[in-house]
């Protein structure tokens, strides 16, 4: 398998509705600047992969056709890619494996949402004979799994409410990111409304427009970047049934087995100890104890402990989403590229205000569907 | 480059209203239609896999796990056991609904997947996970999941929690 | 660049392209896959990697592939990627992904339940959401512009419009030029049915390739390319990005056989034809092509199924499939088939 190189990479400033552009000029926002960054043109590219969330989301079916032009994508390869929330992880990793199986050289993988367009509650509640009578929303899908996870873990009610803080404060240190609230406190939270119990609203993510875009290169292209790359060292992806009997909703096999995979090709025994940040999908601020279990960060029923021990803030030994992650923006199709280009800009050390010092490896991961699609790259300042 | 600003001398459209209506009909398949005919007969209809003999409610013709295509239907019992739960204090439906409310998992006896529907006739704060729940049937059942009206206390001791701990 | 590893189409299966189904996608998707497990004796446990192709604007339903994945059995977790396109490009992801070298097989399915919705209006949905989608333009009338405009340059007739459709949908009676225009220059003819169907090809990589099928259809190049939406930014009557896709797949290296053009109006079946630059021998569609039956989302998929189908059944040595997308084949793709390796 071929090397492959992050050089490029570009993100819109992402807010509820960005009304003052359109979806094209909204992905050219962020493909311009991955290119900036890398020093290329829409010329130097080879392929083009596009990634984005259910269609109907925007309204418009299979929009990579109209986004051709506008991508630069004429008389090139254009794939599109849609595994659910996942799916701007998984863009990253359809473009890596163009790079990797030496197919192209260098390649563009942009990923957008842009739901202020169309009506998303309506795009996911289409009347069907089949579904529950009860529209809940997103949360009532994951309210019960944080539920399920407080009772079996044991952990106090406190530690949500510590992620949905310490992720709007890091928040506040990327120009990019949607929610900037500098009062936000424990209190603040505690006191915001119990949506889906025990969901509260700041403890969940915002909807946002917004778009990310980075520029894969093959190993030639990292050795001559225009600024210092970041390496691939393991990319990988799973999935699982939706429903069935036994299944573990909580800590889903099918993310565990996804990242044995990805520490085994990235040559990583201990995850704690050799991976120096993460960007996690966390669109519900309980999903980063359960994920750090599931990811084997933790032990078991363990996870909220690195949170309530303050391990993964900023200036913590394991930062988590140090960018403000999902729960400070979610356009949500491109919610995965962005926890993959964060934990790239970590590795190059171009994170800014909030870089983690000595960054040398990164995680970026996603997930979607119901807990059962997941994707996954860890990324190295050095080639492996 | 710019933020996406606009020239300063151009007044920028921010949007315009383009209606789209699409109308589709609802094909269900096999498994699915047999299960909502049993609904209308007041039945819940589930289908036990033929490899790990596992019982899939709603069915959807195929084991998901096996990948293998089901065809044996179970009918189901009207109680079950809520694995777990959460209270919705806003309103997604269109169908103005009392708040808060309660929507549970519940895995059917008999059944090995969870269905998520309604708990009522509790106050919200007294649901818990391991409760029993029977089903109470709406008055006029059709070819739909709301022949279920919603789930209710069947006034039976809770369930142990390593009853129901592998539907969590 | 270092020689590639040889991947081949050990089997291909589809279900009835019927114009409407009583099966849910699922329900769909797993007689199409079973049948191509079944024929290349491969268990389910044991396939690489999945991927599909398929389009939630079928079904009206957002997340459409989720559910389709219980016909796969993905348990344990798989290795698994869907693209929101015609499964002709989950096919070329899975060839990609084989490339790598770790993992020998793979499985790529594709569905799509055409008649759910009205498709002159659900397709209008593909068009720029500012400027085209606005103004209602159905497929057909956007397949009639493009058919004028290839009749004003002189190289085909309404004649040769009706020829290519009494070839592809062998209807008695053939295809009269009085018959009434659906859109004026296409008669009913010319444009393609509405089918809903599946359809699955199992794809291995060197030995296991030849463990698994007396007579892999090895995959000898593949490629694929897209123009610019905008119609008037583009020749109507040319397909450049499906002759750059044949160059680089390297269709003009030895004789073509077969092709199966994936051509939903007749018109198109003739610039696809130029495009590709087959000469009179080849034969074109055997199987009828879109023209026959256009499941959307399967049809590109079983273009290249069937031009496998003719290798693996020693048919032919040498065989092509081709795959469009968008309106007026604005993306293609080609893939060039052999027997030997
Ligand atoms: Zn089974």
């Amino acid at each position: 398998m071929n090397r492959c190189a992050v050089v490029g990479i570009g993100q819109t400033r992402h807010a509820q509705k960005r009304t003052d552009v359109s979806i094209a000029g909204l992905c050219r926002e962020a493909a311009l600047r991955a290119l900036e960054d890398a020093e290329l043109t829409f010329r130097d590219i080879d392929a083009v992969v596009l990634g984005k969330a259910p269609d109907m989301f925007e309204g418009i079916m299979m929009p990579e056709l109209y986004l051709a032009d506008a991508l630069g994508a004429v008389g090139k390869p254009m794939i599109r890619v849609h595994t659910a929330g996942s799916v701007g992880g998984s863009t990253a990793l359809v473009a890596a494996h163009l790079v990797q199986a030496g197919v192209r050289k260098r390649v563009l993988a942009v990923a957008f949402e842009k739901q202020s367009e169309s009506d998303a509650m309506w795009a996911l509640s289409p009347k069907l004979p089949f579904q529950p009578p009860l529209m809940a929303g997103a949360g009532g899908y994951f309210a019960p799994i944080i539920r399920a996870y407080m009772k079996r873990s044991g952990a106090p009610d406190e530690v949500g409410m510590l992620v949905a803080v310490k992720d709007r404060l890091n928040a506040l240190k990327n120009p990019y990111a949607h929610l900037q609230m500098p009062d936000i406190t424990l209190d603040t939270v505690r006191a915001s409304p119990m949506l889906w119990d025990p969901i509260r609203y700041l403890e969940t993510c915002p909807s946002s427009d917004g778009a990310c875009a980075v520029v894969l290169t093959d190993e030639d292209g990292g050795r001559r970047a225009a600024r210092k790359p970041a390496w691939l060292w393991g990319a990988a992806m799973r999935s699982e049934p939706t429903m069935f009997s036994g299944r573990n909703l909580v800590d889903p096999r099918a993310g565990r087995d996804c990242a044995a995979d990805l520490y085994a090709q990235a040559g990583i025994t201990n995850p704690r100890q050799e991976i120096d940040v993460a960007e996690l999908y966390v669109p519900f601020s309980w999903f980063e104890p359960m994920w750090l279990e599931n990811l084997g960060f933790a032990e078991q029923n363990q996870g909220w402990r690195l949170t309530a021990d303050g391990v993964t803030a900023l200036d913590g030994d394991l930062p988590i989403n140090p960018s403000g992650g999902v729960m400070s923006s979610n356009p949500i199709g491109a919610s995965g590229l962005l926890r993959f280009a964060e934990a790239a800009l970590q590795v190059r050390g171009l994170a800014g205000a909030h870089q983690v010092d000595g960054a040398k490896v990164a995680m970026g991961h996603a997930y979607g569907g119901g807990s059962q699609y997941f994707a996954m790259w860890i990324v190295g300042s050095e080639p492996r | 480059m710019s933020d996406g600003g606009a020239d300063d001398k151009i007044e920028i459209v921010k949007g315009f209203i383009a209606p789209v209506r699409l109308r589709y009909t609802v094909n269900a398949g096999r498994a699915s239609s047999r299960f909502l005919r049993g609904l209308t007969e007041g039945r819940i209809l589930g289908q036990r896999c033929p490899v790990c003999h596992k019982v899939n409610v709603p069915p959807r013709g195929a084991c998901p796990t096996c990948g293998v295509p089901t065809e044996e239907d179970v009918q189901l019992g009207e109680v079950g056991t809520v694995t777990t739960f959460c209270i919705i204090n806003i309103n997604f439906d269109a169908k103005a609904r009392e708040l808060p409310y309660a929507a549970a998992s519940i895995v059917l006896d008999g059944a090995d997947t969870t269905l998520f529907h309604l708990i009522q006739e509790v106050p919200v704060a007294k649901v818990r996970m391991g409760m029993r729940v029977r089903a109470v049937w709406a008055a006029e059942r059709g070819p739909s999941l709301e022949s279920i009206d919603h789930f209710k206390p069947a006034g039976e001791p809770d369930a142990p929690y390593d009853s129901y701990k592998d539907h969590l | 660049m270092s020689a590639r590893r040889e991947v081949a189409i050990v089997s291909y299966a589809q279900t009835s392209f019927a114009p409407h189904t009583k099966l849910n996608d699922a329900e769909l998707v797993m007689e199409a896959v079973t049948a191509a497990l079944e024929r290349a004796q491969l268990p389910r446990k044991q396939i690489g990697f999945c991927v599909s192709g398929s389009s939630d604007y079928l079904t009206g339903m957002p997340f459409s592939f989720v559910g389709a994945l219980d016909a796969v059995g993905a348990w344990p977790p798989i290795q698994e990627s869907h693209v929101e396109m015609d499964g002709a490009w989950a096919l070329y992801e899975a060839w990609v992904r084989l490339l790598h070298g770790d993992i020998d097989t793979a499985l790529v399915y594709a569905f799509g339940r055409s008649s759910l919705g009205d498709l002159q209006d659900v397709l209008v949905a593909q068009l720029d959401p500012y400027y085209l989608a606005p103004l209602g333009v159905d497929p057909n009338s956007l397949a009639a512009l493009q058919a004028r405009a290839l009749l004003d340059t002189g190289r085909a007739s309404e004649r040769d419009f009706a020829e290519v459709a009494t070839r592809c949908k062998r209807t008695a009676g053939g295809a009269p030029l009085d018959a009434p225009y659906v859109v004026s220059p296409l008669r009913a003819h010319d444009c393609p049915p509405v089918n809903d169907g599946a359809a699955a090809i199992v794809l291995a990589a060197g030995d296991r390739a030849r463990a698994l099928c007396k007579r892999p259809a090895w995959i000898r190049g593949i490629d694929h390319r897209i123009e610019a939406h905008s119609l008037g930014a583009r020749d109507l009557t040319r397909s450049s990005s499906t002759t750059l896709a044949a160059v680089e797949a390297g269709v003009h290296t030895a004789p073509i056989e077969i092709a199966e053009l994936h051509a939903p109006y007749s018109h198109q079946e003739l610039i696809v034809k130029e495009a590709l630059q087959l000469g009179d021998g080849v034969r074109i569609n055997p199987s009828g092509g879109a023209l026959a039956a256009n499941p959307l989302m399967v049809a590109g998929l079983a273009r290249i199924g069937e031009a496998a189908q003719q290798i693996l059944d020693d048919n032919a040595r040498r065989t092509l499939g081709h795959a469009t997308s968008g309106p007026c084949l604005q993306q293609n793709l080609v893939c060039v088939m052999e027997a030997s390796s």
